[in-house]
């Protein structure tokens, strides 16, 4: 057998005896042996010496192309030994993803409060500010600054907690209204703000009263004000709270802090007002009070009336959040049961 | 109000222009008051019908039963057994038939009644749907007749009104106007641009005078801006005539006799309550409206005797008073069946004189319900003339010539000047000129333009609550209709908006402790006293305020903490299985201080109890113990970045909490809030398991000093770290170590962390381990061996001559 003939041999047998091998140990042992010095390629090309001057570059040639053919192969066998050992691994390590998460601690905020916060931030967002008010307010600037003497049949209308004859829990946010109106200088623009906050009626507690809930009040006072500005407020309002494009309708109300007064209702969001059980099959929701700031009540804060008008508004987290979740208790919200508090886990 | 459709029909085409009660309800609600409700009486009725009594024996098995013979058609008579003891052959009944739906939708069985066949019913009013208040008492214990003109056979309802349609109105306080029929019908043909046909009944007066039979005096004016009255004489009491009755009780008013129910009758139908007193009972025929004297006895109508103050107003007839002014009429000169003659009162009440009255005595009336809201003085003449119109007709009586007049109504048009451009201005309009005129017209107030912007309205009395020219942009807006406002948004000078420092911060307080893990609560402020006392951070503080005429014993102070409030959130989860509760508030507490109103202060607090998080396939639960709750606390204060050093002191002086697992905080030295274990005994009294609080003076820490803002240098040069066990006194406390620690730290000393803590076996009594990892570091130089080992013999020494420490 001519050297050609030997090397040629052991190509054949180094690459199958690499196709062969099933470790990386195995195959490091291939390596040392078929390339090594004291391996057959070795020895083999020790014999080139033998050759003619002709003959010697060609085999030596073709014996380098085997070695780096075997090499190659063993390059490639390793890398695939390899990925079969890691994914052999990786195998082993399967898990059952279906199995639970490990429970991690989170709080939620109160629905009434993602409520609030709803409104603060639309109301921010069109520019006001956001003024909080005491709890603990005075006769004067809950009632009477706001068109509401005392003995006004109005006053029937909101069952007060008195303290003393001059200082309640205040029954609404809009003392508001009257400490910033008089704080504001309307020569730098207008007043544009919310208040929201807690407030108290002497009421029975039962499945739709409460002795304290929530209010947001809102207040744009200015030189061009008008109702119209209002109606569209509120549609803004709707569409935020509730998401879709809602249509508001005002209807005439009585409240002694504004005139025009008017309730407003929205679109029934559930059956978008073909009438269904939320909206006692109206198709209309009464969400809130409205109407164009009183003049007195500009008058007591200092406001000229002939100069400034503006609208206010009421809005009720509390009617709101059970109205948007179908709350039937109010009495829930206060409660705190967390498996109620719990289900309003939604951000944003 | 119960508005009767049929009446209003009487003066406007309703029916004839297809305005339909539903729609005219839907009508008002867009365009004027609000409407609880529209009903027929008859709904939910079925198979009534007018029956003829023609036989009538007793029961053979029963001493109260009697068999009747009971004609419903021109063929047929049914065998009705009847309980009802003033059957009566002759009479025309209502009959339910087999197969009829009586009130709350009972249906009528053919049966036997102790043994004899009954084909039906024979009904009283409260069978069918009237209430006990409305049903005249006559009838109270028996059958209803109906006229003897009744056809037999026809459905009763037209019979008895029941086929009417009532719109119930709500009103708002201002429109006091709408308390009557007169009202209601202005409204609706100013919202229906309709001829408006409300008609009334003059007077007819006898030859005889009044001379000086009746005189009416005030003796303060500002108790009756009007008050007149007639004398009627002759007349004989009975009861009215259908109509009358029907008109009362459709509204929602018991018939009693012909005299009563004309004056309810009015009452209705001008919203001008009137009083009849008996002539012949009247202890004197000089009448004086004044104030009552403090301590005088008067009976009212209901039969209670009641002692006066000297702010109720009454009318005397000589020194004697005989009705409480607008609220109740007296006992003593009440009209009855023998009553022949009658002074008429109708008059004009000071609204708050009469709503302080009727509140003091909780005497709520249809009358002082209107006299509080204001009486329409235009119609006062119209009204007193026309009840002494009904009285001669319907009681024969024979009206006195001339008045007792102690005060006139006094009225006048009140004039408005409107603008146009103003008009527009608020409401977002483009009205003209002529359309807002027409407007007027229809409410039939009289209008002249002076000049293309300035209108000039006179606003009569009938519409008191319209001053300002603001009530009149709402006419305007309502009669326009509110539909027809356009939607937009305040176009104006460029406002800022935003959240102030302080309320962006309380919101990021809130969203700090959610990631924590704590679920807002929201809980009442007002509590009991004593829960309104518990957990005050700052215990100088005792009282809390009180309300001055609470409405529940569990609502009567406002809290001095929060904590008190989350407890009962607690207790309420925990009554209801739910073990692991997590919950933070954040809100005002109130605590006086000497002012006319509290200091509120915003506070932040938490309450844990059960497990963090709960035992899971993957790992075990969680419990709460003081350690997590102070974690949760730490982390939240290093949140709040304040510049101050926070400190935990022990303490064992709060009576609600564990003396020996409770710390104060402390900001600077001075103590902001406190942590630790509810005290066993004050969880069991709100029925609570082991639970830890923290409550902190939020308002305080937000005030405080903010930790410099500037970036700090990381040093570039390795850490050393050196660890150190020692074995002191179970009494010295970590802060007592980590604080000497610091002491002789040296320069080079960067952080002082706890890694082990050991008590118990193979430890000596009273003794405990703690071992500590001390890192120092240099800014400029990568540190030595040897000066480590300085400055750490340094800290050793020290622990062992301050403290006593044992290093291990
Ligand atoms: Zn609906």
């Amino acid at each position: 057998m001519g050297l050609r003939e030997k090397l040629e041999e052991l190509r054949k047998q180094g690459i199958q005896e690499i196709k062969a091998s099933a470790d990386l140990d195995h195959l490091n042992d291939i390596r040392v042996k078929m390339l090594g010095k004291k391996g057959p390629l070795t020895t083999v090309l020790r014999g080139m010496k033998d050759l003619s001057k002709e003959e010697r570059p060609k085999v030596g040639k073709f014996a380098n192309e085997i070695r780096d053919e075997l090499a190659q192969a063993l390059e490639a066998k390793k890398a695939e030994l390899a990925t079969a050992r890691l994914n052999a691994k990786l195998a082993a390590e399967t898990l059952d993803v279906t199995l639970p998460g490990t429970p991690t601690v989170q709080g939620q905020p109160h629905v009434i409060q993602q409520i609030i916060d709803q409104l603060v931030d639309l109301f921010v967002g069109m520019g006001y500010q956001v003024a909080v008010g005491d709890e603990v307010e005075q006769d004067e600037y809950n009632f009477e600054r706001l068109n509401l003497p005392k003995d006004h049949p109005a006053r029937d209308m909101q069952d007060t907690f008195y303290v003393t004859p001059s200082v309640l829990m205040r029954t609404q946010t809009s003392p508001m209204q009257a400490r910033m109106m008089e704080k504001h200088d309307f020569a730098n623009g207008p007043l544009k703000m919310i208040s929201p906050g807690k407030v108290y009626r002497r009421d029975t507690d039962d499945a739709t009263h409460s002795h304290q809930f929530h209010q947001v009040e809102g207040l744009v006072v200015g030189e061009h004000v008008t109702m119209a500005d209002l109606k569209g407020t509120l549609e803004v309002v709707a569409k935020t709270l509730f998401g879709d494009e809602l249509a508001v309708r005002l209807r005439p109300s009585y409240f002694p802090f504004t005139e025009p007064s008017v309730e407003a209702d929205i679109t029934c969001f559930n059956c978008l007002g073909q009438g269904c059980a939320i909206c006692k099959h109206t198709g209309w929701l009464e969400v809130l009070g409205a109407g164009m700031v009183h003049p007195n009540v500009l008058k007591m804060s200092g406001v000229d009336p002939e100069v400034y008008g503006g609208f206010a508004f009421g809005l009720g987290p509390d009617r709101f959040a059970m109205i948007k979740y179908v709350v039937e208790d109010i009495r829930d919200f206060y409660q705190n049961d967390v498996r109620f508090l719990n289900q309003f886990n939604q951000k944003g | 109000m119960k508005v009767s459709y049929q009446w209003l029909n009487q003066y406007l085409p309703l029916e004839e222009k297809g305005i339909q009660p539903a729609a005219l309800a839907e009508k008002l609600a867009r365009t004027s008051v609000d409407i609880n409700d529209v009903y027929s009486p008859m709904d939910g009725l079925k198979k009534l019908v007018v029956g003829l009594v023609v036989a009538c024996e007793p029961h053979p098995d029963s001493d109260h039963l009697n068999v009747c013979q009971v004609q419903v058609s021109e063929t047929e008579t049914l065998q009705i057994v009847c309980g009802a003891p003033n059957v009566q052959v002759g009479k025309k009944v209502i009959v339910a038939l087999v197969g009829a739906r009586i009130k709350d939708n009972i249906k009528i069985k053919r049966g036997k009644i102790r043994g004899v066949e009954s084909n039906g019913m024979l009904c009283a009013l409260q069978e069918i749907g009237f209430s006990e208040q409305v049903a005249p008492k006559d009838y109270e214990a028996g059958i209803w007749f109906l006229p003897d003109d009744a056809v037999v056979g026809d459905a009763v309802y037209p019979y008895l009104g029941m086929d009417d349609t009532i719109i119930d109105t709500d009103l708002t306080p201002n429109r006091g106007d709408m308390l009557s029929i007169f009202g209601n019908v202005n409204d609706l043909a100013a919202i229906y641009d309709l001829p408006n046909g409300f008609e009334s009944h003059p007077v007819v007066e006898s030859d005889e005078a009044m001379a000086d039979q009746l005189s009416a005096t005030l003796a303060d004016e500002a108790i009756a801006p009007a008050y007149e009255m007639r004398l009627i004489k002759h007349l004989h009491v009975a009861d009215s005539p259908m109509w009358l009755q029907i008109k009362l009780w459709n509204a929602g008013i018991r018939p009693i006799n012909n005299v009563v129910d004309i004056t309810n009758y009015i009452l209705l139908k001008y919203g001008q309550p009137l009083h009849a007193f008996d002539y012949a009972k009247l202890p004197s025929h000089q009448i004086t409206v004044r104030h009552a004297q403090a301590g005088e006895q008067l009976t009212t109508l209901d039969g209670e005797a009641r002692s006066l103050q000297a702010s109720d107003i009454v009318i005397a007839a000589g020194e004697e008073a005989v009705a409480l002014a607008g609220t109740m009429g007296g006992q003593s000169t009440m009209v009855d069946e023998q009553t022949t003659s009658v002074a008429l009162e109708a008059a004009i009440f000071d609204p708050v004189m009469v709503r302080k009255q009727a509140r003091r005595l909780d005497l709520h009336s249809e009358s002082s319900m209107r006299f509080e809201r204001g009486i329409n003085p235009e119609t006062l003449h119209q009204a007193l003339d026309e009840a002494a119109y009904w009285l001669a007709e319907l009681a024969g009586g024979q009206v006195v010539a001339g008045k007792a007049v102690a005060a006139r109504p006094q009225f006048a048009d009140r004039e408005i000047t409107l603008s146009v451009r103003r008009v527009n201005h608020v409401l977002g309009t483009e009205l003209t000129m002529a359309m807002i005129e027409q407007l007027m017209v229809r409410l039939d107030f009289a209008a002249h333009s002076l000049d293309d912007d300035q209108l000039v309205v006179a606003v009569p009395a009938r519409r008191w609550d319209i001053e300002l020219p603001a009530d009149l942009y709402e006419e305007i807006a309502r009669l326009y209709g509110y539909d027809n406002l356009p939607s937009t948004l305040p176009t104006m000078t460029k406002t800022a908006g935003g959240l102030t420092e302080t309320q962006a911060r309380l919101r990021a307080s809130r969203h700090t402790l959610e990631g924590l893990g704590l679920t807002q609560a929201i809980s009442y402020s007002l509590t009991t006293v004593k829960r309104a006392q518990q957990f005050r951070v700052a215990p100088d503080q005792t009282q809390p305020m009180q309300l001055d005429y609470p409405m529940s014993s569990d609502h009567v102070a406002t809290r001095m903490s929060i904590i008190s409030g989350l407890l009962l959130d607690v207790a309420y989860n925990h009554a209801r299985k739910v073990a692991d509760v997590a919950l933070y508030e954040q809100g005002r507490v109130f605590l006086p201080q000497g002012g006319e109103r509290p200091l509120e202060e915003e506070h932040v607090a938490g309450a844990v109890t059960g497990h963090l998080t709960p035992a899971n396939w993957h790992q075990a639960a969680q419990p709460v113990d003081f350690y997590a709750l102070k974690g949760i606390v730490q982390t939240y204060l290093q949140n709040l970045a304040v510049a101050g050093e926070i400190t935990y002191v022990a303490d064992s002086s709060r009576p609600e909490m564990h003396p020996g697992r409770t710390a104060n905080i402390l900001l600077d030295g001075q103590v902001v809030g406190f942590l630790g274990q509810v005290h066993p005994s004050c969880a069991a009294e709100y029925k609570i398991p082991e639970t830890y609080v923290f409550e902190l003076n939020l308002a305080a820490l937000l005030a405080a000093p903010k930790r410099d803002k500037h970036y700090v240098h990381i040093s570039k040069y390795p850490a050393v770290t050196r660890d150190i066990a020692l074995l002191v006194d179970q009494t010295i406390t970590n802060q007592a170590i980590v604080a000497a620690i610091k002491q002789k730290g040296g320069a080079y000393l960067k952080q002082v962390q706890l890694f082990d803590l050991y008590r118990g076996e193979h430890l000596p009594a009273n003794k405990k381990s703690l071992a500590y990892t001390l890192t120092y570091q240099a800014d400029d130089a990568t540190l030595k061996e040897d000066d480590v080992n300085q400055a750490f013999e340094k800290v050793v020494a020290h622990l062992t001559t301050t403290l006593g420490a044992e290093i291990r």
